[in-house]
């Protein structure tokens, strides 16, 4: 029995797909994050830049402090700089692979863009009342923008931290940052833009787990307004 | 086809009166949230022992150091000098920084004190404070980086050590320079770095003689490596071309530590 469809989709169901190469780089990209966030922290608790706001010894990376104290006569700050110094390499690693898929393959101009502030606006709001629907596969403008942005701040991590790991030898990238202790607040802040993007990312995919399948097995579809009736024409 | 025509007319319009609000998409999503959330916060949790200090772990560690020794290497130039500031900008009560407390640091009595010199070096007789003075020495007005993070820009006077190393007749085709200290420290550097204009033996901070708890009677000033690269307290140099590593070194800190 053939019917027909008035809705523009060529399938009932909304489809999701990542190739490989996305999957591997996404998931090499939030081991990297975790590692430089983590070990970052436990760096900034040796010496505090806000007052004395310390982030808890629970939440960062660089192993037992009790333990440091013995082989490394420190809290664990040789263990985070190891950490932060190594995962920096398979960052800027899975960072390129990352970029040079989304350029190469067009998926940053086809789903990315185009993106106006206007369109930002019209989203944010209808996501902020819980009335902007989640499609698989298709990035509203807020998404697109998040993910421009965390591109971007991505980007600025590495910036900033080679303004800040060689103030010497890259001084002219440091001057352009303000010097070295301005530079360092920087690198404090793009990762602060990062955590936000961490928590709205992973606050989405609780809401639509099917994103998370997509990621890991590199496909996932759901029917198209699934609790509602099928959108079949009535003649 | 009738009946398929029957059944569609029991079925809803998808265009709803406009006087409905459309359906709210947490509302069906709320329970979800909070079991998908305990899911993925368990997951987290089997992730959240902390391997820093596995064996496995430290050896990775040393060797991805030993790389990012070569990457630094191939960064620093010889030529390439560290900025200097005005002198306002100076720090005049600088930062004290040890694993033990400014009281505990060595008195070193200058009249007793000897430098003592070993290694690949042509004329090794040692050096007395006045002898040490005597040498030529310009000041430079540069920040101090901590590895932790901090910084402070101090004035620092003293001799270049490529002027002292030409002068006793070292090898600078060698490799490195050891540092032993008074307080049980030691440190070591590439010769690049020691050959360096800025690399001083400084002998004064901020136009006064060192006093004991910064270095007396003189500390390795090194504007283009991190702090804990500037000795303190040096009690004998050595050239070599076996790697001598250092007091935080081998506890696990980047060797070549450059900035």
């Amino acid at each position: 029995m053939k019917l027909k469809r008035t809705n523009p989709h060529p399938s009932t169901h909304e489809i999701q797909e990542h190739p490989a190469l996305v999957r591997i780089a996404h998931w090499m990209q939030a081991l990297a994050v975790i590692i430089m966030i983590g070990s970052g922290w436990r760096i900034y608790d040796s010496d505090p830049i806000f007052g004395y706001y310390r982030f808890p010894i629970w939440a960062t990376l660089g192993g037992d402090p009790m333990q440091s104290k013995i082989a490394h006569m420190d809290p664990g700050v040789a263990n985070a700089l190891n950490w932060h110094f190594t995962g920096m390499w398979l960052l800027l690693a899975s960072y390129l692979l990352f970029m040079a898929q989304g350029i190469i393959s067009g998926h940053f101009w086809r789903h990315l863009l185009p993106v106006t502030p206007r369109s930002v606006i019209r989203d944010f709001i209808a996501a902020a009342t819980f009335r902007l629907p989640h499609r698989l596969g298709e990035y509203n403008a807020v998404q697109r923008a998040a993910y421009w942005g965390v591109l971007f701040s991505i980007l600025m991590m590495f910036l900033t931290g080679l303004a800040i790991w060689k103030p010497v030898q890259l001084s002219w990238l440091t001057a352009l940052f303000g010097g070295y202790p301005t530079a360092r607040v920087l690198h404090f802040l793009f990762m602060a833009a990062i955590c936000l993007f961490i928590v709205v990312h992973v606050a989405l995919v609780i809401l639509v787990p099917k994103t998370l399948v997509a990621m890991v097995f590199g496909r996932a579809s759901h029917p198209i307004h699934s609790k509602e009736p099928p959108p079949y024409a009535e003649k | 086809m009738p009946r398929n025509e029957k059944k569609n007319r029991t079925i809803p319009l998808p265009d709803k009166p406009a006087t409905e609000r459309p359906r709210l998409l947490v509302d069906v999503d709320r329970r979800k949230f909070v079991r998908n959330g305990m899911s993925l916060g368990a997951l987290t949790l089997l992730t959240g022992c902390d391997i820093s200090d596995n064996d496995v772990v430290q050896q990775m560690f040393a060797r991805v150091s030993r790389w990012n020794n070569f990457v630094q290497e191939e960064l620093f130039s010889e030529t390439k000098l560290a900025p200097e500031y005005p002198e306002s900008m100076a720090v005049k009560d600088f930062r004290y920084n040890a694993w033990y407390q400014a009281a505990l640091a060595p008195v070193i009595k200058a009249s007793a004190y000897k430098l003592e010199l070993a290694g690949l070096i042509a004329d090794k007789r040692p050096w007395g404070v006045q002898q040490l003075y005597a040498l030529p020495q310009k000041s430079q007005v540069t920040r101090h980086i901590c590895v932790e993070g901090w910084s402070m820009i101090g004035k620092w006077t003293g001799t270049p050590l490529k002027v002292f190393l030409n002068r006793i007749g070292a090898d600078t085709t060698a490799k490195y320079v050891g540092f032993v200290c008074a307080d049980g420290y030691y440190e070591s550097i590439d010769m690049p770095t020691a050959l360096q204009p800025q690399t001083i033996m400084a002998f004064k901070l901020s136009d006064d003689l060192l006093p004991t708890k910064y270095g007396f009677p003189f500390k390795i000033r090194i504007p283009t490596k991190l702090g804990f690269k500037n000795p303190k307290f040096v009690t004998a140099i050595y050239v070599t071309n076996r790697n001598p590593g250092g007091f935080w070194v081998d506890r696990g800190y980047n060797w070549f530590s450059g900035i």
